[in-house]
């Protein structure tokens, strides 16, 4: 017996593996599985679809374009002269209340923050509080990486120079009396921005962190001081700086700005703008949105209508299969 | 001088050593030694030797003066060293042009300008490629360090000069010029000289099987003229000087001389010559002295590794891969233009980091931008994943059970790792007859002898019982056969016992008989000696018995003068034509208790030697001394006289043929007789003077020898005690270089011929009635394929004569075999033998046996004399020695006097014809190449079933051009004329012919004297328009040039992909010219194995090996090349759309480590398991259905349209991978990352269910490694957003994946995205399935519903082809495909 195991030293393995016969399901990609399952999915699509879409439609949205390009916008003249602070008011009524809590938003269209060499544009490290990064911020933030007389900027780069400072204020107008619609800044950034991310320089007073840099060229403040009603609000963890720094993905995007969280009753309202923010140039449009959130976000009724539509095909795919395969297989089968 | 150019000698010799070192590189251009010692070598210095002394001893300074340049016997197949191995890898691998993109990608990355990512990210998946092949390669190069490393320090006995002794060494110290001392069973360590054996007549035995396979044992030859010979070799003694040619790699060439100190001189030839990895056997002790050895030994450089090939399925992939360079460069360029263009719109934005950059350099940069970031369009890990692809498919062909050879226990060796897939498109299958479609063993049929024909009716007989056993087990179970042991007649019963037996003991008939041989002969297991049982069991014709007992008992025909005693002249003709059969061959004789023997001790002789010596000399005869040197003999002789004239020739030694032709004249008229009536004639002619030489021979013998006189035995009773006789000798092992001659010896030995043992001066042979003879062996003339034949020349045991037997092909033989001059009557007998002769020889080869003639000369002591000069020259002249030994063969071999012709049954391989009628069907042509005529080529073709019998032969032979093009033009006229009124009555079978076999079709027969002008520039059109007209063709007596040449016009001029199948050495040029060469390892040596790309053992294991392997490898791999492609368009796209919404800037909206890990980790392993192990059908189904094949061989699963059907989805799939995500986030505060999160998850889930549909089979291997692939990518990005926390700027991940993922939107958009995506091509598959597979192209996926339904189905297929070709129309018009249906079930 030895000798004849011996002998067959070179008999392949006769296992399922390498004579392969693993047992194997096929994909039975025929109509006679597929159409249950085409159904199945149908419905659940059409299901999720009819919830998103009346989630979406349940979702109120103002929204005001304050660019002032037209003559009788608010903000017209304010596009014109070079000043450096320009007030405008936006005035306008909230017919239906907008319950829960209203996010208030400011939208920039045309505004490219994902062009590649504006996207580099800053210095991560110099961000997460590293003062070493303040004296020699990283090349990637050139040509925003030192001022004319070679004086660090901290924040460097595009993406902190070009950060929105238009600031708004809303006033809520019973009569003539103003009442100021309070807004909420807590929170407004990624969780994981303000307490991972970016990290203010472990000193004691955050104003002596800054000492020999200049602040960005575009910028009326210093990072220190960019809200003087809190001071841990400044810095790199300041909320709307973290909002800004992290970068829309398309050209036209909406970013938070504050929160209303007693939502917008019924009434007229007077939305002070401090116009700075010059988009003319690049033909780019400002705007503000008040929105109020669903689970599934913001308002969009593209996932519902697509959701309804895809589901429909699939049902009525799984029709004319039926039609097919009655026609095509039963008399074979027999 | 001599200094300076043996320094430049010296010089160059280091330099190509250097080179020569490389892996397995032939090293031809190796060392040219000069002699620098004026004395040593007075003669011219040819730089083509090499001297070699001996190390030790009296010419030490000699030696060391010349030896200083041959190389060690340590070799080094490696092809890196530890400190070589980076960069020579590197060099290596930096030689594929996908390498060099990548590294110019890499490159690109390190320009400021256009840098997409960080210089590390881009680096990653060139380095993984690199480090994957490198760490392959070291593996490789590891194994075979390790193989070398036990190799060198195997150890050996050299003589050491000091201790003057043998000493152990290790083989690596061997050097040129050491005596080494061998033992039984021992391993040569290098090229040796035989210096020295044991066995007292100086042979001793090799087995060549590390070096070519071949398991029998052969002969080599001790140096001859040793003056040390026969004693212990003493070293003291050796003072000659060997000079031999310089290392090459021919095998069986070895030529030089050794110099006495005297100054004789000693030929030596490849018969001295121990090679290295051969064993010793047989032989107690050798010594020899080393004369090559390492890397110059001839095993060495035989050595050249595996072959590579390039595939058609990659020259086609290229094509591909250069459409997407293009599909690139257009995205790029797009990039490009729009940068510029939105740049040049923009005025001044806040955003604008750059303003010093023109736009249109700035689209410049753009565009090199976009080469990094959409690199990987280019795939740069197909290659490799193509790679370990092949490497999986090579695996599990080389584990098929089914192409396993259970009794020679070989697997299918895969010599060619990359051109698996080309087994899948075979149009042309060109194969030799002998060895391939046949079994190579060779069966002695039936002879003719002195023109008189011996049927062997019994033998025919037995034959077909064995082929009906065959077919019988066969029917029972396809892999158990039974054999019929044939020992007595009784075959058949015998055999029914033997199936009766249980199953179990029940093994291929061939195993058993190996096993047999095995056990009884323990020394040398798995001997393959060509003796099979079947061969060896001859069973005698009755009537040629008869004759031969005759001449074994005189008394008989003395008695019995009646009808059928043959004459004395045909008796000699029976005993020499038998002794030739014994003795010209190369047979080693063995048994299993003496293991092989040369010459044993001779038994005594039945009755007196002398006697048959008288009598042989009587009868011998000579064709130059014919009867002309005498006068005319008495005609009407008397009993008297005849006697006085047999006795006054043997005085004289000359000779006569006995007859007395009286009445030829009339025999002359009848010559166109049927041979046997002639026979009678013959025999009633030749009685009264046979009679009388009986009566002669038995007057003088009958007193001493009383006891073999069989008396009136019937022949039964002959035939009997002929099988006693046989029974006795059943011990005899014969092995034998061809297998012919096996069976010629053994057809001897049924007639009691029997060769008994071989030594290099003389065989011992048994004769009928005679007992053992020693024959003196002059020369052997061993075969050569220009003459065609071979001879012996032997001193003849009875006559001493000097004799020359001859065997070989039938045209040579009958060319040279010579009407002798003299007198008219002889002269009369030998045309009319010749006559006979052929017309048998023609009768032989329609029934499809071998045949070849045996012929005899007598020569003249002083004819040998002068030969014996010329040959002994030849043998000792070191230049031109092949020609000078041809020659001088030639001058031996005129004048031959024809003996008889030999009919030697090769069988069929076992399954041929199911082969080969599977391979037609599958669409394959099969030509048969062969040297054989062609008669037998015509029945071997039938017999395999290559011809129905309702086929039409077309044959073409013609001498001349202008004859062959008229010839070629006229038959290609009838083929048309054919096919016209084949097709008229059926209107709509145009399908016919591919799917049904048995339509009458044309097979063209050519010989090669036409194909040679059939070849020729101006008619190999013509030929080929025929050839292709014609369903198979075959080309008999073709040379291995033309066999090559005709494989080359067809895979040249028809664009077609071919494989060539042989067992030969005939077959080499064949294989290696054709796209796939097949080598099966059978009877004749390895190298039609060694030049092929596959090697298997049986003919049968080509129909696996094609329909199912080919064609699966096929579909796998151009599926998992296609889904490869499809993959990377479709995630590179994505980026790309993303360039609209991003200024063309070259962002990407992913992390970039994500963004390079997603091809090279997350969805690389899903496609390898794919290109492994996919089934598209089951093997069975394949088998059963070869008409499959014919989807891969016109290479539809990989056609151009696929190609681009696969991008279109491709770019279908990823738009609605972008836009879903988009139009879901647009104009909301989503940032970059949280928007390409969402895209990548569905990508892949995408590309992953992607592959789930395009599936065929799903095992559990393919879910884990899915599964795997997907959490792979989910766990990656989820930590990645986790922990990396300032790393990879400027898409720093931080949070992001963290938050999109517990967010339900990302759920809702990835599942929409996911099936939208995948719809299309699902409802296409569904569709397909559904309704009948119009096209070639979903046929594959036929298979799905289960061989049962899917027979069903193939019958409508079939169906619906013969009608008519418009399935396609079937699927638009649904009215038409129930009838069919129903018409099939």
């Amino acid at each position: 017996m030895v000798k004849e195991e011996q002998e067959l030293a070179n008999r392949p393995d006769n296992t399922a593996f390498t004579q392969q016969r693993l047992p194997a399901w096929q994909p039975m990609l025929s109509a006679g599985i597929v159409i249950p399952g085409f159904v199945l999915i149908g419905l659940a699509f059409i299901g999720i679809g009819v919830a998103l879409f009346v989630t979406s439609r349940s979702i109120q949205v103002l929204e005001f374009d304050y660019t002032g390009v037209e003559q009788n916008s608010p903000c017209f003249n304010c596009t014109g002269q070079k000043v450096s602070t320009c007030v405008c008011n936006l005035d306008f009524s909230v017919d239906s209340p907008i319950t829960g809590t209203v996010f208030f938003y400011y939208g920039l269209s045309n505004f490219f923050q994902n062009f590649r060499k504006y996207s580099v544009s800053k210095d991560d490290s110099q961000l997460y509080g590293d003062t070493d990064y303040f004296k020699s911020p990283s090349v990637t933030c050139s040509p925003y990486d030192y001022d004319s007389n070679k004086q660090p900027i901290v924040p460097c780069g595009s993406i902190a120079n070009s950060m929105f400072n238009d600031t708004f204020k809303l006033f809520n107008i019973n009569g003539t009396k103003a009442d100021l619609v309070p807004f909420d800044g807590k929170g407004i950034a990624w969780w994981t921005d303000y307490n991972i991310k970016y990290k203010n320089p472990s000193i004691e007073l955050l104003k002596n962190a800054f000492n020999n840099t200049v602040k960005p060229i575009f910028w009326f403040k210093p990072a220190y001081e960019l809200d003087t009603s809190d001071p841990d609000n400044n810095g790199f963890i300041n909320q709307d700086f973290l909002v800004w720094m992290r970068r829309a993905a398309l050209p036209n995007f909406r970013k938070l700005y504050r929160r209303i969280n007693k939502g917008l009753p019924r009434g007229n309202y007077s939305l002070e703008i401090a116009y700075n923010y010059p988009v003319l140039s690049f033909n780019g449009r400002k705007k503000v949105v008040f929105s109020n959130v669903s689970w599934m976000g913001g308002r969009n009724e593209f996932l519902g209508l697509a959701y309804l539509v895809i589901g429909s095909m699939c049902v009525f795919m799984s029709i004319v299969m039926l039609i097919v395969y009655a026609k095509f297989k039963f008399p074979e089968e027999d | 001088m001599e200094r300076l150019h043996w320094v430049q000698h010296r010089c160059r010799q280091l330099l190509e050593g250097n080179a020569g070192r490389g892996w397995y590189s032939a090293t031809d251009g190796l060392p040219t030694k000069t002699s620098l010692d004026a004395h040593s070598s007075p003669q011219r210095v040819s730089g083509k030797r090499r001297t070699v002394f001996a190390r030790h001893g009296p010419h030490q300074q000699d030696y060391e003066a010349v030896s200083k340049s041959y190389q060690s016997n340590a070799i080094r197949t490696t092809k890196y060293s530890l400190l070589t191995f980076i960069p020579m890898n590197l060099f290596q691998q930096f030689h594929r042009a996908a390498n060099l993109y990548f590294l110019f990608v890499v490159l690109l990355n390190w320009v400021p300008v256009v840098e997409a990512f960080q210089k590390e990210i881009t680096m990653i998946p060139l380095l993984v490629v690199l480090v994957v092949i490198a760490i392959k390669d070291a593996l490789e190069d590891y194994r075979r360090y390790l193989f070398d490393k036990k190799v060198n320090n195997s150890v050996v006995r050299v003589f050491c000069g000091k201790q003057n002794a043998y000493i152990v060494q290790r083989w690596k110290d061997v050097r040129v010029g050491d005596f080494v001392r061998l033992s039984c069973n021992e391993i040569i360590p290098a090229d040796m000289l035989l210096l020295y054996s044991s066995d007292p007549r100086g042979v001793c035995y090799i087995e060549t099987a590390n070096l070519d396979g071949e398991t029998n044992l052969k002969q080599r030859q001790v140096v001859s003229d040793l003056p040390l010979q026969g004693r212990e070799f003493s070293l003291e003694s050796f003072r000659g000087r060997v000079e031999c040619e310089n290392p090459n790699n021919e095998l069986s060439r070895f030529r030089g001389y050794m110099e006495h100190p005297g100054g004789v001189r000693v030929g030596l030839h490849n018969n001295n010559l121990l090679l290295r990895s051969c064993t010793i056997r047989n032989t107690e002790t050798v010594v020899g002295m080393v004369v090559y050895a390492g890397h110059e030994t001839k095993a060495m450089m035989n050595n050249s590794g595996p072959r590579y090939k390039r595939s058609q399925l990659e020259k086609l992939l290229n094509t591909d891969i250069l459409w997407c360079v293009l599909l690139l460069f257009i995205m790029c360029l797009t990039a490009a233009v729009g940068h510029g263009l939105w740049l040049n719109n923009l005025k001044d934005p806040v955003f604008q980091v750059d303003t010093e950059t023109s736009p249109a350099l700035a689209g410049f940069y753009v565009f090199w931008t976009m080469i990094i970031v959409l690199q990987v369009l280019i795939p740069i890990s197909l290659y490799v994943s193509i790679e370990i692809v092949k490497l999986g498919q090579i695996y599990f062909i080389h584990n098929d059970l089914d192409l396993y050879n259970k009794q020679l226990d070989s697997r299918i060796q895969c010599r060619a790792l990359n051109i698996t897939e080309d087994l899948g498109q075979i149009q042309y299958l060109f194969s030799d007859k002998t060895g391939t479609l046949t079994e190579n063993k060779m069966v002695f049929r039936r002879c003719s002898i002195y023109g008189v024909e011996y049927p062997h009716e019994e033998n025919a007989r037995r034959l077909e019982v064995y082929e009906a056993e065959k077919n019988e087990e066969a029917g029972r179970s396809l892999t158990l056969k039974s054999g019929c042991s044939g020992k007595s007649l009784s075959c058949r019963s015998l055999s029914c016992q033997r199936s009766s037996v249980s199953l179990h003991t029940l093994t291929a008939e061939s195993q058993e008989e190996e096993e047999e041989e095995q056990l009884s002969n323990p020394i040398h297991p798995r001997t393959n000696a060509f003796c099979s049982r079947v061969a060896k069991d001859v069973v005698p014709d009755p009537e040629l018995v008869r004759k031969l007992n005759w001449f074994c008992s005189p008394e008989l025909a003395l008695r019995d003068g009646s009808s059928g005693t043959p004459s004395s002249l045909e008796l000699t003709y029976i005993t020499d034509f038998f002794l030739a059969l014994a003795i010209c061959n190369s047979v080693v004789v063995s048994s299993p208790s003496q293991a092989r023997h040369g010459v044993p001790e001779a038994r005594t002789p039945l009755k007196s030697l002398e006697e048959f010596k008288l009598m042989f000399q009587r009868l011998s005869f000579s064709p130059f001394t014919a009867l002309s040197t005498l006068p005319p003999p008495q005609m009407k002789g008397s009993p008297l006289n005849f006697t006085r004239r047999l006795f006054a020739r043997g005085k004289t030694g000359t000779f006569t043929p006995t007859n007395s032709a009286t009445d030829w004249p009339h025999l002359d008229q009848e010559s166109h007789l049927e041979p046997t009536n002639l026979k009678r004639e013959q025999d009633l002619s030749f009685t009264a003077e046979g009679g009388d030489a009986g009566q002669t021979e038995h007057r003088d013998t009958e007193n001493e020898d009383a006891k073999t006189s069989p008396a009136r035995q019937d022949v039964e009773d002959l035939i009997r005690d002929l099988d006693c006789e046989s029974d006795t000798n059943e011990g005899l092992l014969y092995e034998a270089e061809s297998p012919d001659e096996a069976a010629l010896v053994h057809a001897a030995q049924a007639y009691r011929c029997t060769l008994r043992g071989r030594s290099a001066e003389s065989l011992l042979v048994d004769l009928p009635g005679i007992g053992s003879l020693t024959v003196q062996l002059l020369h052997i003339l061993p075969f050569d394929s220009n003459r065609k034949k071979m001879s012996v020349v032997v001193r003849h045991p009875l006559t001493g004569h000097v004799v020359v037997y001859t065997k070989g092909a039938d045209s040579v033989i009958m060319d040279l075999a010579e009407t002798p001059q003299g007198a008219e009557q002889t002269q009369e007998i030998y045309s009319h033998i010749r006559e006979q002769t052929q017309i048998h020889l023609d009768g032989y080869a329609r029934e499809g046996l071998r045949t070849l003639c045996i012929a005899k000369k007598v020569v003249e002591e002083e004819e040998y004399e002068v030969w014996l000069k010329g040959q002994l020259l030849a043998e000792s002249s070191i230049e031109n020695r092949e020609e000078l030994l041809l020659e001088s063969a030639q001058r031996l071999e005129t004048n031959l006097t024809l003996l008889g012709t030999t009919g030697i049954v090769d069988r069929l391989q076992e399954e041929v014809p199911e082969t080969i009628e599977a391979l037609q069907r599958a669409g394959i042509k099969v030509w048969i190449l062969t040297g054989d005529k062609q008669e037998t080529a015509i029945n071997i073709a039938y017999a395999c079933k290559l011809l129905s019998p309702n086929d039409q032969l077309l044959t073409a032979s013609c001498g001349s051009r202008d004859v062959c093009a008229a010839l070629l033009e006229e038959l290609k006229v009838e083929v048309q004329r054919g096919k016209a009124s084949l097709t008229e009555p059926t209107a709509a079978g145009n399908h016919g012919e591919s799917s049904s076999g048995s339509v009458a079709g044309f097979i063209l027969v050519i010989d090669g004297r036409t194909l040679e002008w059939a070849l020729q520039e101006e008619l190999k059109s013509q030929f080929l328009e025929l050839s292709q007209g014609c369903k198979a063709v075959i080309c008999c007596r073709s040379t291995p040039l033309q066999k090559s040449q005709v494989v080359r016009l067809v895979r040249d001029q028809l664009g077609v992909m071919t494989l060539a199948v042989g067992d030969g050495a005939n077959d080499v040029s064949m294989i290696q010219m054709a796209d796939v060469g097949v080598g099966i390892s059978g009877q004749e040596g390895m190298q039609a194995v060694m030049s092929s790309d596959f090697a298997i053992s049986r003919f049968k294991h080509l129909s696996k090996l094609l329909l199912v392997h080919g064609s699966s490898c096929y579909s796998r791999l151009a599926n998992m090349i296609l889904y490869f492609i499809y993959k990377n368009v479709m995630y590179v796209n994505l980026l790309f759309w993303y360039q609209f919404f991003c200024g063309f800037s070259g962002s990407v909206m992913t992390n970039a480590w994500v963004l390079i890990l997603f091809n090279l980790l997350f969805t690389s392993v899903p496609p390898l398991i794919y290109g492994v192990l996919d089934q598209h059908m089951p093997a069975d189904t394949l088998m059963e259905r070869p008409e499959l094949y014919q989807v891969m061989q016109s290479s539809k699963v990989y056609a151009p349209y696929v190609f681009w059907i696969t991008v279109l989805d491709a770019f279908y799939q990823s738009l609605v991978c972008f836009f879903v995500p988009y139009f879901a986030f647009a104009g909301s505060s989503i940032g970059v990352l949280s928007f390409g999160s969402p895209i990548n998850a569905s990508a892949l889930l995408i590309i992953l269910l992607h592959q789930v549909i395009e599936s065929h089979t799903l095992t559990w291997i393919h879910v884990l490694v899915l599964v795997l692939s997907g959490a792979s990518y989910f766990g990656f990005v989820l930590v990645f957003s986790v922990f990396c926390v300032t790393c990879s700027p400027p898409t720093n991940p931080v949070g992001v994946e963290t938050l999109e993922m517990s967010q339900p939107l990302f759920y809702i958009v990835c599942a929409l995205t996911t099936v939208t995506a995948l719809l299309p091509r699902l409802l296409f598959r569904v569709l397909c399935n559904t309704l009948h597979p119009p096209a070639a192209l979903t046929s594959a996926q036929m298979d799905k519903v289960g061989s049962e339904r899917y027979r069903k189905k193939m019958q409508c297929w079939n169906l619906s082809l013969s009608r008519s070709n418009t399935l396609p129309v079937c699927v638009d018009n649904p009215g038409l495909e129930p009838g069919t249906d129903s018409g099939a079930s």
